[in-house]
């Protein structure tokens, strides 16, 4: 091994680039596949919500014809599509989380030394997150067909594209998540303050005419939450509707967030050197 | 090639605050091409703030830092891959083998296929880890841990290798294996390191020392050097009472350093 005097190899072109995003997509892989009770737990939650919530909602709740549907659907079936992204919501979060994670016992720190530009390494997790995501969400959706909501055939490809658009804009709002919180136990807080008004006020559980019944300004505010778009992107896309309006919400949403987590992460302006860097390493 | 060639790191009149707190103050350091210099000094000294510096996990606006030549603000891509580091945490993924966490770090650095393979088996035997591959880090004692992460900081060839407290937490015999590994690699293959510890047995007569205290650098020399310009030239320095009067050569810097402040 007497190559230490040699420069090193240079391989960031753009073969070097896809290795690299490769490279964390699998380690992000891997480490779900290793997790079983978190693969576990991320499809136990919304199949509850599936199979208790929706099935005693049946009855209180009609469903009338509104777009994308053609007929009255079943309270199932309009739930679904929501509880998809739901799942991608909690693994957004979840993988921003684990960035907290990596930052508290430094694998954040040897992601970082990778020669490759930062923006492009934070854009690489985020393509990671959403691969696990899409794993999720299409067991669910396979598990929820089985259950008798069937979606035309192809509305499962057609709404792939919507997923990892709704999956990048969810984990980006994570990624910057992550850089405002400092240790793992306020994740409590997340689910608080981000995951449940973000699910609750939008139109994954009930249609948003229904919402505006009760009050207006509710329903302003569903408007303006980008939950209620991604969850329109995808149930439109699941019937191989495309929505322009949730497309054009679902991109900007998560190009804005991305550049706040890009600035974040930046080690001149960033958090890191503002707060002392990675917990307990302030000296 | 070697006259000219720039210094492995250098690190120039670098200051680093967190809010109002200087845990940096100008501190100038240098590790030439291909020599062992250890950073000595006791926790809370900055050292881990140099290292967060020097991997650019953030910047500072005072001072540089040069990694062979390249400076680190303005060509961060050059100088990192020309940088390993074994942080003082454990950064390997403990439910990966230890192959998959090897692949990992090979690809962040845009390493894949055939020659990764080839690299990791090699670095592995060189680290005596070659049968645990396929394990779970989670399998490995603390010691085997760290000689992966030594392995993992070689995989991209770097001519500089930084290592903070490496040896922490670790039983005498893996802290000799791993002191033993990390000069071999400078005696044999020209690797340059900056050696952080707060643990004076492991540096030698001969090392080039910089004492970090309290974010300043307050001695720089070979130990022989530091003893004597606290308690005098050493008479002849004895193999074992080195250490010793190292320590006490440290104390006697940085209790007097207290008593300026107080």
């Amino acid at each position: 091994m007497s190559d230490a005097a040699l420069p090193p190899p240079r391989h960031l072109g753009l073969a070097g680039h896809a290795v690299c995003l490769g490279g964390i997509v699998s380690r992000e892989l891997l480490r779900f596949v290793q997790q079983k009770e978190r693969f576990l737990s991320a499809l136990v939650r919304p199949l509850v919500w599936l199979f208790i919530f929706a099935a005693g909602f049946r009855s209180v709740l009609g469903v009338s014809i509104i777009p994308p549907y053609d007929t009255y659907v079943l309270y199932e079936v309009y739930v679904t599509p929501g509880l998809a992204v739901m799942i991608q919501l909690f693994n957004g979060m979840q993988s921003s989380l684990s960035m907290v994670y990596d930052r508290e016992v430094g694998s954040m720190r040897v992601l970082l030394t990778s020669p490759f530009p930062r923006w492009y390494l934070l854009f690489s997790k985020l393509v990671a997150g959403v691969a696990v995501s899409l794993a999720q969400v299409y067991v669910f959706l396979a598990i929820a067909r089985l259950w008798e909501v069937e979606m035309p055939p192809i509305g499962y490809l057609a709404a792939l594209p919507a997923f990892v658009l709704t999956g990048l804009m969810l984990g980006a709002i994570g990624l910057v998540i992550s850089s405002l919180i400092r240790q793992l136990e306020n994740f409590a807080s997340v689910m608080n303050f981000v995951i449940f008004p973000m699910f609750f006020a939008s139109s994954a559980l009930y249609p948003l005419w229904r919402i505006r019944e009760s009050s207006e300004l509710l329903y302003l505010v569903c408007l303006l939450n980008p939950f209620t778009h991604a969850v329109e992107l995808v149930r439109n896309a699941l019937y191989g509707v495309f929505e322009p309006t949730a497309f054009l919400v679902v991109s900007g949403t998560a190009i804005v967030f991305f550049a706040l987590a890009v600035i974040a992460y930046d080690p001149g302006r960033g958090i890191m050197g503002r707060r002392g860097g990675p917990k307990g390493e302030a000296t | 090639m070697n006259g000219m060639e720039a210094p492995a790191l250098e690190i120039d009149r670098v200051s680093h605050a967190f809010g109002k707190r200087l845990a940096l103050d100008d501190v100038s350091l240098t590790v030439p091409a291909g020599r062992f210099v250890a950073l000595l000094g006791p926790n809370g000294a900055g050292k881990t703030t140099l290292f967060s510096l020097a991997t650019r996990l953030y910047t500072t606006r005072t001072g540089r830092l040069r990694i062979f030549g390249k400076d680190l603000a303005s060509h961060p891509s050059a100088a990192l891959a020309e940088l390993g580091v074994v942080f003082q945490s454990r950064t390997l993924d403990l439910d990966l083998s230890v192959r998959q966490n090897l692949a990992y770090h090979a690809a962040l650095h845009g390493l894949a296929g055939r020659a990764a393979r080839a690299r990791i088996a090699h670095l592995l035997g060189r680290v005596g880890l070659g049968e645990r591959a396929d394990e779970k880090v989670r399998t490995l004692s603390g010691g085997q841990a760290r000689r992966v992460e030594i392995a993992r900081a070689l995989i991209h060839r770097p001519r500089l290798l930084l290592l903070d407290e490496a040896t922490v937490g670790l039983d005498l015999a893996s802290r000799a294996d791993i002191v033993a590994i990390v000069r071999g690699l400078v005696a044999q293959e020209g690797l340059a390191v900056l050696w952080a510890t707060h643990i004076f047995d492991e540096v030698q007569a001969e090392d080039e020392i910089y004492v970090l205290d309290k974010g300043r650098i307050i001695a720089r020399g070979t130990a022989g050097e530091i003893i004597g310009g606290v308690a005098g030239p050493p008479s002849a320095p004895p193999a074992e009472g080195a250490t010793a009067s190292l320590e006490a050569a440290f104390r006697a810097m940085t209790s007097a350093r207290s008593e300026d402040a107080a």
